[in-house]
């Protein structure tokens, strides 16, 4: 192999930490159903599902620049979609949500096609049209209970694990491997030659142009890989709530407030953001949850004064103090060994 | 000889400010060009028109014997059109390595590991080599300049285009980078230069244009065009350090 005099390393000393860190916490959660009660996995698989939404939101807002409010298009696309093709067509509940994928990329083309003519606030409402449409559209569907909604089959459910213990925990295993599959893909991605140009995108659009990166190109690429994973992540949400209805499948509330809130206050534009947003998130819903509609109002004016005074989040705030990156995704410039030890290392 | 680089009769305004009023422009194979005038004269947006970020009223924009007055600025760009913003545009989130590593690759269509050592010794010619991994947002305007010289580079093109990026250097420093533009020319690259550091064009330009209202109002050999009854009409006390 013919070896350059440079190379280039992702590892940072707080990134191995990182690394680490995520590794551990990762093994940890895997073995909740030995340690958590119920009530703990239910909320474990919630936070999993939004950290999930978060780091989508988070690629299409964050770094290709598209401000969408109308990503529950595909989470209730998704759910429609395991509804569906568990009843219509008696597909496996775990097939479905991965079917669900494909074709919400696949939904996501004509969608990108017709709303990519929009620029600014006119994209951004543009996509929460979008997302109308797909409720009324649901609304329609009178196999899948029109406007008010339908339950999943006893049997089904039932079919799915021996018992209603394993079914749980085959759910929470569920949500965990496909967050886990979304954060490594979005990794795998940031940290490829499409991530360098999309992070170019995020900094600077139109030097990004001028510097031979067709943008257009790759905010639509993303913008059909986000429809994959939000439609996958909606199928899984709805799978764990059991049932569905246009109003819950397309909830602007749920599925987008809720997670631009997560990824502002975590830190847009930053893959660790939706991470510590969520965590956050959940912590203040437990804590106001005594209070009623006011909690609402204290999440607003918690994201009130993050934004003044850390507008990159709250991640944004630490790792520019202190210079962290908790996943290894830049590149560090090193000199190669000069020469190749004879025989090879071990 | 065909001009590598025209732009034929172009118009451009801005609401009732006229920009650019057929303004015409050649750009010889291995040449080097020098542009100035006034604040305003519409330096700058003549290069949007020409690297494509900027799209004209009226006119052509010829490179390399083919029409691309509607080609995006990335398909230009592949092309060998590259381009210096006078106000830096980092990728400030990113490290000065990646900042020129993107361009390459992307510029040149490559895979990015194969871009590695040509960048690092641009980063090297341009006086960043110690601060290769340094965030980009971090840097001083003077190391932005040089890092949207190295950038530009980067994408080896065959016409750069740069924008007043000699402005706030020392003399020793300005010395430097006209030796650099030397360099870079030497290499085959053709160059525009717009500037307001007069002795710094004198030093690097074959031919230099006076723009003002919208046309080019004079042109020809640097230091007699400097000399020249216009420029001082309209420098006034600026061109006399010359
Ligand atoms: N996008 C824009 N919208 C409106 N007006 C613009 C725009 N870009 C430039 N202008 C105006 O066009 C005129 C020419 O601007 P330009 O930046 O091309 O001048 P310049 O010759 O480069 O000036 P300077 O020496 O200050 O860099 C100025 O009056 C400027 O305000
Ligand atoms: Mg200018």
């Amino acid at each position: 192999m013919s070896q350059g005099k440079y190379q280039a390393e992702h590892a940072t000393h707080s990134s191995r930490i990182g690394v680490t860190l995520i590794g551990a916490t990762f093994v940890v959660l895997a073995l909740a159903p030995f340690w958590g009660d119920r009530q703990t996995l239910r909320l474990l698989a919630e936070i999993f599902t939004f950290v999930a939404l978060a780091s989508l939101w988070n690629l299409l807002a964050g770094y290709a620049g598209l401000v969408s409010v109308g990503q529950q298009a595909f989470v209730g696309l998704g759910g429609y979609l395991l509804f569906a093709l568990v009843i219509l067509l008696d597909v496996h509940p775990i097939a479905a949500i991965l079917i669900a994928g494909p074709i919400g990329a696949l939904v996501a083309v004509p969608v990108a096609t017709l709303i990519f003519r929009l620029r600014g606030a006119y994209f951004a409402i543009g996509t929460w049209v979008v997302a109308e449409v797909f409720r009324l559209l649901a609304s329609q569907i009178s196999a899948l209970g029109g406007g008010s909604g339908i339950s999943l089959p006893a049997a089904v459910v039932i079919a799915m694990a021996p018992s209603r213990q394993l079914r749980e925990f085959e759910t929470y295993w569920l949500a965990l491997a496909l967050t886990g599959a979304v954060l490594g893909a979005i990794v795998a991605l940031l940290r490829s030659r499409h991530g360098l140009a999309l992070t170019a995108i995020r900094d600077n659009e139109v030097a990004a142009q001028s510097n031979g990166i067709d943008v257009t190109r790759i905010k639509f690429i993303v913008y059909m890989l986000t429809g994959f994973g939000t439609a996958m992540i909606g199928a899984l949400i709805f799978l764990m709530k059991l049932r569905i209805s246009p109003d819950t499948a397309f909830s602007v509330n749920d599925w987008t407030a809720f997670v631009i809130f997560i990824t502002v206050i975590g830190g847009i534009g930053r893959i660790e953001g939706p991470i510590i947003g969520t965590i956050v998130f959940f912590m203040l819903r437990q804590a106001l949850a005594d209070l009623g509609s006011l909690y609402l109002l204290m999440m607003g004016a918690v994201a009130i004064v993050v934004m003044l005074w850390a507008p990159k989040g709250l991640w944004g705030l630490i790792a520019e103090r202190f210079g962290w990156q908790a996943l290894p995704l830049q590149r560090y410039l090193v000199l190669a060994p000069k020469t190749e030890q004879p025989g090879g290392k071990p | 000889m065909a001009p590598l680089l025209a732009l034929e009769n172009i118009s451009k305004r801005f609401g009732a400010v006229v920009v650019a009023d057929s303004v015409n422009l050649a750009l010889a194979e291995g040449e080097a060009l020098g542009i100035i005038g006034p604040n305003g004269a519409g330096k700058t947006t003549l290069f949007g028109i020409a690297a494509g970020t900027v799209a004209p009223d009226a006119g052509r924009v010829i490179f390399a014997g083919e029409d691309i007055t509607r080609l995006p600025p990335e398909r230009r760009c592949r092309k060998g059109i590259a381009r210096s913003f006078q106000v830096p545009q980092p990728f400030s989130g990113m490290t000065v390595f990646e900042n020129v590593v993107v361009a390459a690759a992307f510029a040149g269509g490559v895979r990015e590991a194969s871009v590695y050592d040509a960048c690092a010794d641009l980063l090297d010619r341009c006086g960043l080599a110690d601060k290769a991994n340094k965030r980009a947002g971090g840097l001083t305007l003077l190391d932005r300049k040089r890092l949207e010289l190295a950038r530009a580079l980067a994408t080896k093109p065959r016409v750069l285009l740069l924008d007043e990026v000699a402005g706030g250097l020392t003399e020793h420093e300005c010395a430097a980078l006209v030796t650099l533009i030397k360099d870079v020319r030497a290499g085959g690259v053709s160059i525009v230069w717009i500037e307001h550091v007069v002795h710094a064009l004198l030093a690097a330009v074959d031919r230099l244009l006076v723009l003002h209202g919208g046309k080019f109002i004079a042109e020809g050999d640097p230091r007699s065009v400097i000399r020249s009854p216009q420029v001082a009409e309209i420098y006034m006390g600026i061109a006399a350090d010359a």
